[in-house]
């Protein structure tokens, strides 16, 4: 199992409507155990759609999609692999279901039949996991849209799912709900060892992930490492896709003949690199 | 103001009344319903008076809150006094004004029409006052699911009123937003007729019932996501179970029925 990508999508290609044009083509990608992997993308890219293939909610026009070798046109296999492959999606306010935070975490164990008594403890870890203990007794509508999305991670989490798809998840929020939830995935996902595939149009929450895949037109249209990736500005302005501010000022720096190193995404980088460049510059 | 409307009535707290299985309650409410209409002469109020009185004083409700249930009803309660007073006819004169006459029996009727209207209100007050929605709504699937045998969809029922229920305040705010937004571009809500005011309300209802739709439809997306697939093989969170408290209680409702039915037999 350790060997075999933990998920799987071979040729896979969708369409919404039997004559509508292919929404994903000819797509192949495997992801690793364990990996952060995130997929970027302009609107109409192609990239919600793979996330609603990954777990079946969606099923290929061709080509296959396999959650830890579950194959999601298998019938018996359907609820396995949206327990396997948690979900959580854009619009925080419709995906909670119940009218308390530790009803709702429990919705998903009731669905999957865990026993009654089974439930309590894997609530707690779950809302511990995210940071929502102190608030399971409140009521969805009455928290911030950051903790709204970490009690659907919650809910996911109970549910001990090896792989976490977040659709946009962080599109609708405030600056600070999406550092919230970011902050709670790369913990999951380096702590539990949970395979994150983030979707999003935030390149610097892309650029803290281990690879980047930049979707265009239904295909994959770039496949690497975030230093990889943002250092072809040019590429990614074809594909109507911003980069990260510091890397874009390294990027024009260089243009104007600076002698500064492509692989900057952060801030501490540009630190770095300016230190490096005038080393008096920032000791004042 | 919006932000922590409460719905139903439930008023939070941890009696024994609070306590009962909601089935029980449930049951009960609709046992003492019966009962009521079962009085067969105005002096067995005073039974059922003292049961309602026993019960809320139980229940821990301040007497406010009950008062405030009948509050709505008080015009419906006067009508029913006035017509019954003036319209009912017996054989026993009481007092005469003019043309208008009242008859001991036609007053003796009154008070037992009001009477039971009080009753009626206070007893499924009770009910609502002691029971969280959501525990209701488990009450009343946990009741219905033996008609699943004639197809009741007795789990849908429930999962729907939940889901009412956990939306509604999203759709107050969304309403409330909405409100907003149309207002800051020149909406008029408040002013002109009936008509007109209702005229004005089809620009808030028509984005509000598209944004429903959208929500529904993601809704069920996600639940779907997460293994949501109809009653079958579902387990629950909240177990209910009968108590010693069930059983009181329900004895106690059968001793009112014996106070009540038995001197009909007897006599």
């Amino acid at each position: 199992m350790k060997d075999t990508p933990h998920l799987k999508v071979e040729n896979l290609s969708y369409r919404y409507e039997p004559e509508a044009p292919l929404a994903l083509d000819r797509v192949s990608l495997s992801i690793p155990r364990g990996q952060f992997c995130a997929v970027l993308g302009h609107n109409g890219s192609g990239k919600s759609t793979l996330a609603k293939l990954l777990n079946g909610l969606y099923l290929p026009t061709e080509g296959s999609v396999f959650i830890s070798g579950m194959d999601t046109r298998d019938d018996s296999k359907i609820w396995d692999i949206r327990r396997t492959a948690g979900m959580v999606f854009q619009n925080p306010d419709n995906q909670l279901v119940a009218t308390r935070v530790y009803d709702d975490v429990a919705f998903g164990l009731e669905n999957i039949g865990v026993p009654t008594e089974e439930m309590p403890p894997r609530i707690d870890t779950a809302l511990q996991m995210t940071g929502m203990t102190d608030f399971k007794e409140r009521a969805p509508h009455l928290l911030s849209g950051g903790q709204k999305q970490r009690v659907a991670i919650a809910g996911i989490l109970a549910m001990h799912p090896e792989a976490l798809i977040l659709d946009e998840s962080t599109a609708m929020l405030d600056p600070q709900g999406r550092k919230e939830v970011l902050q709670t995935v790369q913990r999951l996902n380096r702590e539990q060892g949970i395979t994150v595939v983030w979707i999003t149009h935030f390149m610097e929450e892309a650029a803290t992930a281990q690879r980047v895949v930049v979707m265009d037109h239904g295909r994959i249209a770039m496949d690497g490492s975030p230093r990889e990736i943002f250092s072809q500005v040019d590429h990614l302005r074809a594909l109507r896709l911003d980069v990260p501010p510091m890397t874009r000022l390294a990027h024009m720096l260089q243009e104007r003949g600076v002698d500064i190193a492509q692989s900057i995404l952060t801030v501490d980088d540009m630190v770095r690199e300016v230190k490096r460049l005038c080393p008096s510059c920032l000791n004042r | 103001m919006l932000r922590d409307i409460t719905l139903g009535q439930y008023y939070p707290g941890d009696s024994p009344i609070h306590r009962l299985d909601p089935r029980a309650k449930i049951i009960l409410t609709f046992l003492f319903i019966i009962l009521v209409f079962l009085v067969p002469s105005l002096w067995f109020y005073i039974p059922i008076a003292l049961y309602l009185v026993l019960a809320i004083s139980l229940s821990k409700l301040p007497l406010r809150m009950m008062l405030r249930s009948l509050k709505p009803m008080r015009i419906l309660l006067i009508i029913t006094f006035v017509l019954n007073l003036f319209f009912g006819t017996g054989s026993r004169e009481l007092l005469r004004l003019g043309p208008i006459v009242i008859w001991q029996e036609g007053l003796l009727q009154a008070l037992v029409f009001s009477f039971r209207l009080v009753f009626l209100v206070t007893g499924s007050s009770i009910l609502t006052l002691t029971t969280a929605p959501v525990t209701l709504t488990d009450g009343l699937e946990r009741l219905a699911s033996p008609l699943k045998i004639i197809k009741f969809p007795a789990h849908e029922m429930a999962m729907m009123m939940t889901i009412a229920l956990r939306f509604i305040p999203t759709l107050i705010e969304e309403a409330d937003k909405i409100m907003k937004a149309q207002t800051a571009r020149g909406a008029d809500f408040e002013t002109g007729n009936l008509l007109a005011r209702a005229r004005a309300m089809i620009p808030l209802l028509v984005p509000l019932f598209i944004s429903a739709f959208r929500r529904a439809g993601d809704l069920a997306m996600a639940m779907e996501a997460r293994c949501y697939r109809g009653g079958e093989g579902r387990t629950r969170l909240h177990k209910l179970q009968y108590t010693r408290r069930d059983l009181i209680a329900f004895l106690s409702m059968a001793l009112m029925y014996a106070i009540i039915l038995l001197p009909r037999f007897i006599f």
